[in-house]
């Protein structure tokens, strides 16, 4: 019985503030900052994920930890489910670190050590959120998150864009903090005792739980960036530096997913059906909004957040589908789409964590950010090239890498569903599984579009000849997240294995037949039902192509003639004459066209400097805060009347404050 | 998952299936001749199934009601449409108030929709081919959007059409055929209301010279 | 897996890679007799690829190890979907290692190189072939992935030689939803296939085309190895219709040489009639223009997705 890995989690955030504060000691000294406090940040990050490793697989650990309030100690305590999204996090920050110490430059706008010390706080204050077992402690962790983001995302706040994207992030947290917090409330029954254990132990009636539940989905949704709340992700992730981008979207977002699993399945007692059709109606729309926005993106990292946001809501739509499978106690199916969800959890982390970085590296040695400025840059930077190329493949979901996996285990979960007692259900169940399968075809051309217009085909600017390959610390931290993917995608049934605790943890049922069975094919319920082996694919695809490459250079040739690339008679083409980011979206755009607020210039024959203009906006932004953002003004204005600047005035407020008090106490 | 139904079940399931298909193919035209050759596939679909109907349940009058459905629907009136398009001089594309895909989603929601009304209310029914309401109730609500969306007058008309197919398939698959009496009054009416409506195309040109149905809209009185 | 499976395996492969072109060559000559001209020898598919391989390949300056690496691995994809396509047999080892699922990823795989392998080049054809062949992908994929589902909703289960072997066990039931989703079958293969009415094989003309597109800059080897690979993504769409829609005379128990090579006959005779079938399909429509083909796709993805709530409403 391991009673030592909680402390060792402990232990690795107290390093990690340690680090964070020495940082502040010299703040404008880099080499120290990024040659020995971002590497031992990275190590700490890869002990921590040994860690969780061996812990998924033991007994849950509590502690208390005699800070916090007198009579509400900070409870701490380590389970499979904490353990697998410390394992996200260590595996994810490894690399995220390791790529931030070479790339934290100084001079713009926050010093390094500042910025070193926000960075680590922000790990630890995540850390501290997935261990947290009272309310308390998962309240100050979740607030000291959204803080030192906050400051993370406006580490350039000169700007004045990124000021607004910062301010738009903290609102939206808050807000969701509130229905959290409110959700805790709920979920307490009465009891007055905020600890979770206490919370599972209520059994809550009537209509309680299902207020409890949708609090949760609100204030956990506004920080994973559910529909309608997601209008800060586009906004923040482009803002804030690469690495930070990538270590929300890797990791920040899945801190939410945690949130939402551990309210559904621990701290409540049962589910409803209807409570699943509403998450996977909701994520299955954010999955297809979130593709459909990002397909007319022109902004790297913008395009990046918007497919952030898609993967979110296949997550949430997973969720969906295992509340319903175990509302109607179907807890072998409510594992295998368990299973899929945490599985594309640990995917989204490693290939969206890759690709950010690698946008990170394109825009420090391109200082572009625009796609229409970007191309070719495989021949100038071929280490981030190739492997942003793993990731592209991973993210779009093709075999035999991981993103396939994690859609394939879901799809299998949602052919299940005809075995469900209401037909309603079963009817609404295809038309989910063609939404999702549209969502999945889309992020394939989306992510089409990134790598091509970024990295192939001819350089559109002239500077980008400039351009200069990733250091050593980004390569390495890239060959670990590709070699992430490459590995979760060749052997499924291993990682499955290590996933299985947490659904006998939070379902009560195990996929033990299915790991028992054959390490090389993954099949959930039977072979003859569905199976799947990726290294067997992988394996036969490779030996196909050596084959066939031997073949025909032994019998016929491998001569090369290197000529001009063929112009079909027009003479002068230039580099501007391949598609732009709008181009390549253009179909889409066209298809769409309900869903965006498309303001469009076009230039007309006569104008003397033509120029185009096209805007693809967020009707969210208009129908939804716009009226709110008026009526708050308005309330404002109305309090504000009270304020008259008058002495006199405020002196007859604090004459009647004190006649109606005392009138109240007599 | 196969229950081994009767082979006539069997093959009114297909037929509903083919029905299906088929309002769907109308609500994905853009062009008013095939929608006209469509309608009248459909016809030829909805007699051979109740055909099929009357030999299995041994009922002859529907023999009867099958070579009327054969005259009317498959022969006589798509004959009347062609005449009227071509006196109208009409070949334009259908024009829809919202565009196609979007039109074929919001027919898949009707159509789950239909499922589901449908399947208790044919748990009631006594016959094997009960099943098939919810797609006849589809192929009506279908129809419905069909005319809904259309501006042009002439597929309206189809659509109204093809919203008396899904009824008439309805009855004989559900509950194996009508009484004659009321069969005779529906197809008399169909083929009244037709002539009517080809008088009514021909004046509404005389007045507006064309036959866009928004123009109907200049007769209400203005505020 | 045992010897005689591993050989079976390779029987098939090999039939699919010698049957391909032949494939091809049949739907050329069938559009010429259709269109009453006289047609190109049954052969020809053969003798053009052995022509490509002759040449040298000539490669554009500013190509990436990437452009040159594509043919090949479109080519690895399409015969691993050979392998798994049951044509002449279900009971085949190497199909238990994807599922129809995975069969639809590997198309998207091959799609997805050949797309940036033409914005490799960064002419303004690569990315405009690149960027429809994205568009038409992104419905088909789904479309094909509704229609497999259906079928798997009848057979219980995503693994071809289930299906399959359900499909073709059945005691002469009719299928109602089957018929739904052959219908968006036969739009889906034409479109992926770049067939007439959503793509013109023979066209050069850049306002038409999209497959061409994308393979402008290939020559020799590598042009050889795409053509190849086309007409076996072909006959695997062909097998696939074949195996879900008429899958009898497919080898279903056990699989040995004889059985299989008894079989062949029974899939050529349908492969003939399903070649002149889409020669007839093709001479009887016009190319669509590019914006009506996400109608088109859509059509079938909806007409696919019917099929799935028809099998849930009538259980067949």
């Amino acid at each position: 019985m391991r009673q030592d890995l909680l402390p060792l989690v402990i232990a690795a955030i107290v390093a990690w503030l340690v680090i964070g504060t020495l940082g502040l000691a010299r703040p404008r000294h880099l080499p120290f900052i990024s040659r020995v406090l971002f590497p031992a940040g990275s190590a700490v990050a890869l002990a921590l994920a040994i860690v969780a490793l061996f812990a998924m697989s033991s007994p849950p650990q509590a502690m208390v930890l005699p800070l916090g309030l007198p009579d509400l100690p900070f409870h701490l305590r380590l389970d499979s489910l904490s353990a697998f999204f410390l394992l996200l996090l260590g595996a994810a920050a490894t690399a995220i670190t390791l790529f931030s110490a070479g790339y934290f430059r100084s001079g713009e706008g926050t010093p390094p050590g500042l910025v070193c010390f926000q960075y680590h706080g922000f790990l630890a204050a995540m850390a501290m959120v997935l261990i947290a077992d009272d309310a308390y402690a998962f309240m100050v962790a979740w607030e000291s998150m959204a803080l030192a983001s906050f400051f993370l995302v406006t580490a350039e706040h000169r700007i004045p864009e990124i000021r607004r994207a910062g301010f738009l992030y903290l609102l939206i947290a808050h807000i969701g903090a509130i229905a959290i917090l409110l959700c805790f409330g709920v979920l307490q029954g009465g009891s007055g005792d905020y600890t979770f254990t206490s919370m599972r132990a209520q059994i809550l009636d009537g209509a309680w739980p299902s207020i409890a539940f949708f609090l949760a989905l609100f204030g956990f949704g506004a920080k994973a960036g559910l529909l309608p709340l997601h209008i800060w992700l586009p906004e923040a992730h482009p803002a804030a530096p690469s690495p930070v981008s990538a270590l929300m979207s890797a990791v920040m977002l899945k801190t939410a997913i945690y949130g939402l699993l551990r309210v559904t399945f621990d701290l409540l007692h049962g589910q409803l059906w209807w409570w699943g059709v509403a998450a996977l109606a909701l994520g299955l729309a954010t999955a297809l909004f979130g593709v459909i926005f990002a397909a007319v993106q022109t902004d790297m990292k913008r395009l990046l957040a918007y497919s952030s946001i898609e993967n979110i809501g296949i997550i949430v739509a997973g969720i969906g589908l295992t509340i319903l499978f175990k509302a109607y106690d179907k807890t072998l199916l409510a594992a295998v789409a368990l299973t899929a969800v945490l599985y594309h959890c640990l995917n989204h982390a490693f290939f969206k964590s890759l690709l950010f970085l690698a946008t990170g590296s394109v825009l420090h040695a391109t200082h572009e950010r625009s796609l229409g400025k970007l191309g070719g840059l495989i021949h100038r930077m071929p280490w981030v090239a190739w492997l942003a190329l793993v990731g592209t493949l991973a993210i779009a979901g093709l075999p035999p890498l991981n993103g396939f996996v994690s859609e394939w285990l879901l799809l299998q979960a949602f052919l299940f569903t005809p075995t469900l007692p209401q037909s309603f259900v079963n009817m609404l169940v295809p038309v989910a599984a063609a939404a999702l399968v549209l969502a999945a075809a889309l992020a394939a051309y989306v992510m089409v579009k990134f790598y091509g217009v970024i990295f192939l085909g001819r350089p559109r600017e002239a500077n980008l000849a400039y351009a200069t390959d990733a250091g050593k610390p980004e390569r390495v931290a890239l060959i670990w997240l590709a070699a992430g993917c490459v590995v979760l995608g060749l052997f499924p049934v291993n990682v499955i294995a290590l996933l299985d605790p947490v659904n006998t943890l939070l379902l009560g049922s195990s996929q033990g037949d299915t790991i028992a069975r054959n390490w090389l094919m993954l099949a959930p319920i039977n072979a003859e039902r569905s199976s799947y082996s990726p290294l067997i694919l992988l394996l036969v695809i490779v030996a196909v192509v050596l084959l066939t490459m031997q073949v025909v250079h032994r019998y016929y040739h491998g001569r090369v003639r290197i000529a001009p690339p063929w112009d079909c008679g027009f003479p002068a083409q230039t580099a501007r004459m391949q598609d732009t980011a709008e181009g390549f979206g253009q179909p889409i755009r066209q298809v769409f066209e309900t869903f965006f607020r498309i303001e469009r210039h076009l230039p007309s024959p006569f104008d003397e400097k033509p120029s185009y203009f096209a805007k693809a906006d967020d009707h969210f932004w208009y129908w939804l805060y716009v009226p709110i953002i008026r009526s708050a003004d308005f309330l404002g204005r109305v309090v504000g009347k009270i304020q008259q600047g008058r002495i006199s005035v405020y002196l007859t407020y604090s004459f009647f404050t004190l006649l109606v008090l005392l009138l109240l106490v007599r | 998952m196969t229950t081994t139904l009767p082979l006539f079940a069997q093959l009114i399931n297909l037929f509903a299936a083919i029905l299906l298909l088929l309002s769907f193919a109308m609500l994905a035209q853009r062009r008013v001749l095939s929608l006209i050759d469509l309608f009248a596939a459909q016809g030829l679909a909805l007699a051979t199934s109740t055909v099929i109907v009357a030999y299995a349940t041994k009922q002859p009058h529907l023999y009867f009601s099958a070579a009327l459905t054969l005259i009317l629907k498959v022969i006589l009136l798509p004959w009347i449409l062609h005449r009227l398009i071509r006196k109208l001089d009409v070949k334009w594309d259908v024009e829809q108030l919202i565009n196609i895909p979007t039109t074929m989603l919001v027919g898949i929601v009707l159509v789950v929709f239909a499922f589901n009304l449908a399947s208790p209310i044919s748990q009631l029914a006594s016959t094997v081919t009960r099943a098939t309401l919810g797609i006849a109730m589809a192929c009506v609500m279908l129809s419905f959007l069909m005319m809904i969306t259309r501006r042009k007058a002439i597929p309206q008309v189809i659509g109204f059409l093809s919203m008396e197919n899904g009824l008439f398939f309805a009855a004989t698959s559900a509950t194996y055929g009508m009484p004659m009496v009321v069969e005779l009054g529906i197809a008399l009416d169909v083929l009244v209301g037709m002539l009517i409506l080809g008088v009514f195309f021909f004046q509404i040109r005389e007045q507006f010279d064309s036959l866009d149905l928004q123009h109907l809209e200049k007769l209400k009185e203005s505020e | 897996m045992s010897a005689t499976g591993l050989l079976s395996q390779l029987l098939q492969l090999a039939i699919a890679l010698a049957l391909a072109p032949l494939l091809v060559g049949w739907v050329n000559q069938c559009r010429a007799w259709l269109q009453n001209k006289s047609a190109p020898s049954l052969l020809l598919p053969y003798r053009t690829i052995r022509k490509l391989f002759l040449k040298d390949a000539v490669v554009a300056s500013n190509a990436s190890p990437l452009f040159r690496l594509m043919p090949y691995i479109v080519f690895g994809a399409m015969c691993c979907a050979a392998a798994i396509v049951p044509s002449l047999a279900t009971d085949l080892p190497f199909a238990y290692a994807a599922d129809a699922i995975a069969l639809v990823g590997l198309f998207a795989l091959a799609r997805v190189f050949i797309a940036l392998a033409a914005m490799d080049i960064g002419t303004s054809f690569g990315t405009m072939g690149a960027r429809r062949e994205m568009f038409v992908g992104f419905l088909a994929e789904p479309a094909l992935l509704m229609v497999f589902f259906t079928a798997s909703l009848i057979s219980g289960s995503t693994s071809l030689p289930t299906i399959v072997d359900t499909l073709a066990h059945r005691e002469l039931a009719i299928y109602p939803s089957l018929a739904l989703a052959g219908v968006a079958f036969t739009m889906v293969s034409l479109a992926e296939n770049a067939r007439i009415p959503v793509d013109n094989p023979a066209t050069h003309l850049e306002l038409t085309m999209i497959h061409e597109a994308m393979v402008l800059e290939y020559s020799a080897r590598h042009l050889a190895l795409i053509e190849w690979a086309s007409a076996l993504k072909l006959f695997n769409y062909s097998c696939i219709g074949v195996a879900l829609f008429v899958p009898f005379g497919i080898v279903v128990e056990g699989a040995d040489w004889l059985a299989m090579l008894g079989a062949a006959p029974a899939l050529i005779a349908k492969l003939v009639v399903g070649g002149f079938a889409l020669a007839l399909i093709e001479t009887l429509s016009a190319k669509m223009r590019i914006f009506r083909a996400p109608e088109f796709l859509g059509t079938a993805f909806l007409l696919a997705v019917l099929a799935m709530l028809v099998t849930q409403l009538l259980g067949g």
